[in-house]
């Protein structure tokens, strides 16, 4: 397998690993929880550095999975205090941890080659280098099984547990009547959380796991309701968001994972403006037609509570009702124009009146607004 | 002792000190309004967000001027921020989704234009990263005139706006209706918040200026329910743990001054949270002990279940 192919292999694989779990950070909230998480594992490399003094030890990977489950559980026990919302606890505990370890480093590990830049920014051009050789045969990059690895996890994790997790991420208390144990659950996808964070972060750096893990399940949100679709779609959109990144980076020559992420924020661009129903330009073309509905709906009341009273040429002429509702004029002309075509309303004497149909309509509105 | 007091009379500890404690000053009285309209980790996102705008107003101009990088990263700050609130106004998707997705975008975007930036030859961008990472130890005097100036500037806007600011914050629904324009004292508040986090990026850093903006906030609301006093408070907890985080970095060899000053302000939030008269998790201890003495001697035995 050639340097690229095996480049490509590893993106992809890892963008697939960390949107699983990170669909359901979107839907519990907790997307920064993963932020956090990114930066406190140092913590638990440098402490698992300082028993094993060996880099390349799994105890490594094992202490920092384990930091990032201490970050859930000091965040959440500061949480319950009620004395702090839950984003000033976050806020709180991973950068006292991150500086803890940063101290650590600065006094105790100046020679070793554990500096907090490899950490924070990872490279994926050198994953090829790091091969794993086993008889002596070269069976190819490291990073390509670990991953492997990482993602078979979370596969099974997910199919075993689905139907638990889906109960416990929108009803837990649901989840908790019918006998699951929501926190048991909790710090098992946590643990899953933090597990791929530490496996991810030695490709792609800390921070864009950030950017696999929300990115894509923040995007299949926008598109679909159902969270069986929502971790399909996040799969699909974290392996294309990969593979034109790679190709960005090579094309341009620049920080591979950092191209991966930016693809990702364009992608979510562009389904933010044009995504059915949830997108930007169906949001601003809902708010305006809910605007003129409520305005037809509005001058329809206004008209038939007036048609009666005497003053009703104050009441009612276009210019009064424009200055009654606050209307501006071009918002005014619409709203009687579309009502005058339904023949809801007609113009007599400058005076606007409401027709049969009108009065009918209205009714009909007041019914449907304040029925049971 | 003699250490502590030649330290003070050192002319480089007198300068980082004073930028580091008008630092923590300055994120102490904004973080107090960040922490109650519960957007503590916009600080965070913010000084991410910061790095791409860095870079390439490294690129544009060439020039590694504290202000104009100060500038580009002010302008990417506001742009993220701006996208936050776009996202959260037009979409079901929470803010702290949206704030990780725009930070950990904007981080990357701009690590690829510092790899871009390193390909171009005869190009010093030495000094990028250290202005991402934070080196307090390398604040020059008029670094710390700047921050004065922009500290004055961001005080006088607090009390400027200090009635608006307090009403939009606990009823933005009543100060909607009262016709205060509320969109755009978010936006003025945003920018101010976002103002104070580039100030100090150069000093604590990218990571751990969200700590400088959030602790010292959440150690004042835990001693006092008025805003003033919070504020105040906030304020000097800041200063005190710029100046003694400092102080601490310069006593002992190889100690970071940005991760000390970080240290120092967690412990005050800790004490905080345990120790605070009224709110305090000792004082809740005491409280229910003293309830379960009362039920004991007044409330009756165990007929409550036999009933």
């Amino acid at each position: 397998m050639s340097p690229q192919l095996e480049i490509l292999l590893i993106a992809i694989t890892v963008a697939v690993a960390c949107s699983l779990p990170g669909a359901f950070l979107v839907l519990r909230k907790m997307s920064m929880m993963s932020d956090s998480i990114t930066h406190t594992i140092l913590l638990g490399i440098v402490l698992a550095f300082f028993l094993t003094h060996d880099l390349s030890s799994p105890f490594l990977i094992a202490g920092a999975a384990l930091i990032g489950l201490a970050t859930v559980w000091l965040t959440e026990t500061l949480n319950r205090t009620k004395l702090l919302s839950e984003d000033a606890a976050i806020g709180i505990v991973f950068p006292l941890l991150f500086s803890i370890a940063i101290i650590l480093i600065a006094k105790y590990a100046g020679s070793v080659h554990l500096d907090t830049d490899s950490v924070l920014l990872g490279e994926l051009a050198f994953a090829p280098f790091n091969r794993l050789i086993i008889f002596g045969y070269d069976i190819g990059a490291k990073a390509i099984y670990s991953t492997m690895a990482l993602l078979l996890i979370n596969l099974v994790f997910l199919i075993i547990f689905f139907k638990e997790l889906k109960v416990v991420t929108f009803d837990p208390i649901l989840a908790a009547v019918l006998g699951f144990s929501p926190t048991l659950l909790h710090y098992s996808l946590m643990f899953l959380v933090s597990m791929t964070t530490v496996g991810a972060f030695e490709a792609v750096g800390s921070v864009l796991v950030v950017a696999f893990m929300i990115g894509p399940p923040v995007t299949a949100y926008l598109l679909t309701d159902d969270l069986k679709h929502m971790l399909l779609l996040s799969a699909l959109i974290g392996m294309v968001n990969a593979i034109l990144g790679y190709y960005l980076a090579v094309v341009f020559d620049v920080s591979i994972s950092g191209s991966m992420s930016v693809m990702t924020g364009l992608v979510f661009f562009l389904v933010f403006i044009i995504a059915p129903h949830r997108g930007l330009i169906s949001s601003l073309r809902r708010r305006s037609r809910q605007k003129l509905e409520f305005g037809k709906k509005t001058l329809l009341f206004h008209l038939y509570n007036h048609t009666v009273t005497e003053n009703e040429k104050q009441d009612t002429s276009p210019h009064a009702l424009t200055a009654h509702f606050h209307w501006d004029k071009a918002l005014a002309d619409k709203i009687i124009g579309i009502l005058l075509k339904e023949e809801n309303i007609f113009i007599e004497d400058e005076v606007v009146k409401i027709t049969e149909k009108g009065q009918k309509q209205s009714k009909m509105d007041y019914e449907s607004l304040f029925a049971e | 002792m003699e250490h502590v007091i030649n330290l003070f009379k050192d002319y480089t500890f007198q300068t980082v000190a004073l930028g580091s404690g008008i630092l923590g000053l300055i994120s102490g009285i904004l973080g107090t309004f960040a922490v109650l309209k519960k957007q503590s980790l916009l600080g965070d996102g913010v000084s991410h967000a910061a790095l791409p705008g860095v870079v390439m107003a490294f690129l544009l101009t060439g020039a590694k001027d504290t202000e104009i990088l100060l500038l580009g990263a002010l302008t990417s700050g506001l742009l993220a921020t701006l996208f936050i609130l776009n996202i959260v106004k037009h979409t079901r998707i929470k803010f702290d989704s949206a704030l990780a997705l725009v930070m950990s975008v904007f981080f990357g975007l701009g690590l690829v234009l510092l790899t871009y930036v390193q390909k171009i030859p005869n190009s010093n961008q030495a000094g990028l990263k250290r202005f991402i990472f934070g080196q307090a130890s390398t604040l020059l005097q008029k670094d710390v005139y700047f921050m004065t100036v922009c500290g004055a500037i961001l005080l006088l806007l607090v009390i400027l706006f200090w009635k608006e600011f307090k009403l939009f914050i606990f009823d933005a629904e009543y100060a909607k209706s009262l016709l205060f324009p509320t969109h755009r004292l978010n936006l003025l508040l945003s920018f101010m918040i976002v103002m104070g986090i580039i100030i100090g990026l150069q000093t604590v850093g990218v990571i751990l200026m969200s700590a400088m903006l959030i602790a010292p906030a959440v150690a004042a609301r835990q001693w006092t329910n008025r805003l003033w006093v919070m504020v105040m408070l906030s304020a000097f907890f800041g200063a005190v743990s710029g100046i003694s985080g400092t102080a601490a970095s310069s006593l002992s060899d190889k100690l970071p001054t940005g991760p000390a000053i970080v240290v120092v302000v967690s412990c005050i939030v800790i004490f905080s949270v345990l120790f605070a008269p009224g709110r305090g998790m000792l004082q809740k201890l005491i409280h229910r002990k003293n309830m379960k003495l009362l039920l004991k001697n007044k409330g009756g035995g165990a007929d409550v279940s036999s009933t």
